[in-house]
């Protein structure tokens, strides 16, 4: 068993909000973050996928799968966006880097058996990382 | 106590499984079955676990882990093509899981005091593998 782990990034904006609270307590809940404006960041996504290595290919993951799989539910619907009013989750979710490390496993793990098959590689973590000096990680199936 | 130590090579490869044709290995590998070969800056962490020793407070003497790494590792395979020049990549593919695993294999005999836990290969800064050994 071996663990393969692929970086992405992408760039986004976002604000923290809740709707449960009032304007003063989130300003004093989220500080800078809760700006009406929404301020932005550049993401760091690291997705470790774990597997046997297959005798044909020398891989334990088809990594050109895996990125096409990263694009199409990550990438292209996050990167360059407003998180809050782009991203149906966030309309309610606020988009905390733990929210959006549990949306890109959902996202992924919804998605995963149209890409690869039942003996093949699983999912084993997503980390997040907001800026270089944090780093959320979220295992595959702590959403359940 | 976990202590991990880094160190770099840089070498090429190509990933080609001669059983199948060049289209079959072009549509597996992409660019990487090119059969001239293309190359990477691997940075290596080999991570040791183990209790500091009472006296001397270490878990192992990093100068020995480094002596260890360049001897079985970096000596092997810096400035190489590792299809025709590192054994066991004339029969086996090259890829960063199986040169981790080959890794693990070199490296596993020399830590006996400190119990070696895991190597970590970076082939690219965005992609790497974690080999910690199969379960005994």
């Amino acid at each position: 068993m071996i663990r393969v782990t692929r970086i992405y990034r992408f760039a986004a904006s976002h604000r923290l909000h809740t709707l449960q609270r009032s304007e003063a307590e989130n300003r004093e809940l989220y500080g800078k973050c809760n700006n009406p404006f929404g301020h932005g960041h550049n993401y760091e996504v690291a997705v470790s996928v774990r597997g046997q290595v297959d005798a044909r290919s020398g891989r334990a993951v088809d990594i050109e799968a895996l990125d096409r799989l990263v694009r199409a539910q990550v990438l292209e619907p996050f990167d360059h966006r407003n998180l809050n009013t782009e991203v149906e989750a966030f309309r309610t979710a606020v988009p905390t880097s733990e929210n959006l490390g549990r949306e890109i496993v959902r996202r992924l793990e919804q998605n995963w058996r149209a890409v690869f098959s039942e003996d093949g590689p699983v999912l084993e973590k997503v980390s997040i990382a907001e800026t270089s000096r944090n780093r959320f990680e979220v295992a595959a199936h702590e959403n359940e | 106590m976990l202590i991990t130590r880094k160190v770099e090579f840089s070498a090429s490869h190509v990933c080609r499984n001669p059983r199948l044709s060049d289209e079959e290995n072009r549509a597996l590998f992409g660019a990487a079955a090119n059969p001239h070969g293309h190359g990477h800056n691997y940075l290596l962490e080999v991570t040791v676990e183990g209790t500091p020793d009472p006296v001397t407070g270490m878990v192992v003497d990093l100068k020995v882990v480094k002596e260890i790494l360049n001897r079985e590792v970096v000596d092997v395979y810096d400035h190489r093509f590792l299809n025709r020049e590192v054994a066991p990549f004339d029969k086996v593919i090259p890829t960063a899981e199986n040169v981790a695993i080959d890794i693990w294999n070199r490296l596993v005999p020399h830590f006996a005091g400190a119990r070696l836990h895991g190597v970590r290969l970076y082939e690219t800064p965005d992609l790497y593998v974690d080999y910690f050994g199969e379960p005994a």
